[in-house]
């Protein structure tokens, strides 16, 4: 699904005196994300299988493919910059993925092109780690209790889903981006992208369920811009 | 060459969409994505052209994939050459480093009884049955990188694999992986020998293919014991899910 919202919601702009970014002039792309319609329920997922993880729990968490927060905040949405920013090279801090409790804590993983990508496995269990990739290389380890961290990279963007054979229920999103300039919506919905310099930017929204949306923006020096994005839910 | 045997599974352009390629209950593979089961190379690498001439000649069981060991070893190596074309990855990524095989050791009990332990630990039987039969709690769920239901491999039953028939195929087998399936990569989690262990206690499950392990391991009481009690119960239990 691809489609375009000239969606542009109170366009605010703030005096340049309450920036506090590392780029000197740099603005900022700021706003929620919402959706409309009926989402699907989250449902309690049902661990009977796994007892050594079914008990870490006093009830059963919920699926996470669509988490809604108040006033039809959609959480977990990767908000980038797609066009206008150059690559960057990775930071030098890895990115984690922890699997706890048969569940992807985060759900949803940004990080860079060549960045590191740590995998730990706290629970007394065995996972089998399946990144489903299509443009870079699909592999599948499995990764047993008291296993060090795993130490991975991709080399190309793309959303990648990423799965425990295992644990059906185990899902999760790998966003591997080109620049740093991303951001995750909260329970809120809202996301930041500071330290833009002045320039045209594209600016995408992806949900794991419901696609991408995308948005042009234009920043002047030390800017903060408003851009929301809507997703209509399907209930299923 | 392909465009007499091969095209009709696995499609004009080597993707999978061959006229035939829809009725097939496992999808003939896809040679564009590049994502291959049988390799001597890790987990997310290409394999080697000898790992697919390998395939082309053994051909795969329990699918429709036959074995083309009519044709001639250059006419196979020429069709290996020819699924390359298919994918731009044969021209950016190189294939991978094959894995280290060492020597196998003797066939001992010791080998067998730590094998099973680790078939234990490492939880094989989730998917696998405690039995081998392919019949673990987690089998019902699995489904290939194509959507597709896949049944893990059922031991009890078989004496081939897709990937080979000897001990050195079966080494390589749960060390890479089978990609683009849930059959993951053991190699960064299993030591080289202990996987000779595990490689010995995986013969014993196949009870219906003699081997040097299944006879030593029938000539202790444990061991005939636990062999004869899966010969007796016929019927995968656990998924009801046909072979
Ligand atoms: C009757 C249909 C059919 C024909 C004809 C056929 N294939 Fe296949 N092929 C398959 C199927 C199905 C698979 C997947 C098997 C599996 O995954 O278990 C496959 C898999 C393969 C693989 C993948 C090996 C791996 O490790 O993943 C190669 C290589 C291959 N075929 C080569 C060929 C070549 C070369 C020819 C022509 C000489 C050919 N095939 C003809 C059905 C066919
Ligand atoms: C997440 C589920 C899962 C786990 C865990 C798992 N397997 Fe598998 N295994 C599979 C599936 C599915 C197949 C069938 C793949 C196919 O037919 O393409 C398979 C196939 C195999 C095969 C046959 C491959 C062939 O070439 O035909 C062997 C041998 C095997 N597994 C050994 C093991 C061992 C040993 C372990 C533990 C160290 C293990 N498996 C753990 C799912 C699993």
């Amino acid at each position: 699904m691809r489609t375009k919202q000239a969606f542009m919601a109170g366009v605010a702009i703030l005096a340049a005196a309450t920036m506090t970014s590392a780029v000197p002039g740099g603005g900022t792309v700021s706003g929620r994300v919402t959706y409309e319609g009926t989402p699907a329920k989250q449902k309690p997922i049902d661990m009977s299988k796994e007892p050594s993880c079914a008990k870490q729990y006093a009830t059963p968490p919920p699926t996470e493919t669509v988490v809604t927060g108040p006033n039809n905040a959609l959480e977990n949405v990767v908000v980038y910059i797609s066009a206008g920013a150059p690559d960057e090279p990775p930071p030098s801090q890895a990115a984690v993925l922890a699997q706890k409790g048969c569940r992807y804590l985060p759900h949803v993983l940004a990080f860079q092109v060549n960045q590191e990508l740590k995998i730990t496995n706290e629970d007394q269990t065995s996972h089998n780690i399946h990144p489903l990739a299509k443009i870079n290389r699909e592999w599948n380890k499995s990764q047993p209790p008291g296993t060090p961290p795993f130490s991975e990279k991709y080399d190309k963007m793309e959303f990648i889903p990423v799965k425990c054979n295992v644990h059906p229920w185990m899902h999760g999103t790998f966003a591997v981006l080109k620049n740093s300039h991303y951001s995750i919506s909260g329970n809120d919905g809202g996301f930041t992208l500071p330290n833009l310099p002045p320039g045209k930017y594209t600016v995408t929204a992806f949900h794991e369920s419901y696609g991408d949306q995308t948005q042009e923006v234009s920043i002047a020096d030390s800017e903060t811009k408003n851009v929301n994005f809507v997703f209509k839910a399907k209930p299923y | 060459m392909y465009y007499r045997f091969c095209w009709g599974c696995h499609g004009f352009r080597g993707d999978g969409n061959g006229e035939n390629g829809p009725y097939l209950n496992i999808l003939p593979r896809n040679f564009v994505a590049a994502t291959f089961k049988c390799r001597s190379t890790p987990t997310g690498t290409l394999p080697t052209d000898e790992d697919l001439f390998d395939s082309v000649g053994r051909g795969f069981t329990n699918s429709n994939m036959p074995a083309w060991i009519s044709l001639t070893k250059q006419q196979r190596a020429d069709m290996v050459a020819f699924i390359k074309t298919f994918s731009p990855r044969w021209k950016t990524d190189k294939s991978g480093d094959p894995i280290n095989v060492p020597a196998e050791p003797a066939v001992t009990l010791d080998s067998i009884k730590h094998g099973k332990e680790l078939f234990t630990k490492l939880e094989c039987w989730k998917c696998h049955g405690q039995e081998g039969r392919g019949d673990g709690p987690s089998a019902s769920t699995l489904t290939d990188s194509n959507d597709q239901p896949i049944r893990p491999y059922n031991f009890a039953a078989g004496s081939r694999f897709k990937c080979g028939t000897t001990n050195h195929d079966l080494y390589k087998i749960f060390m890479t992986g089978l990609d683009g399936t849930p059959m993951p990569s053991f190699a960064d989690v299993i030591k080289p020998e202990d996987a000779w262990d595990l490689v010995h206690y995986l013969r014993t499950l196949q009870v219906t293919h003699k081997s040097p392990e299944l006879a030593l391991w029938m000539t202790t009481k444990e061991g005939a014991e636990i062999v004869k009690a899966q010969k007796i119960v016929g019927t995968p239990t656990g998924a009801d899910i046909e072979q």
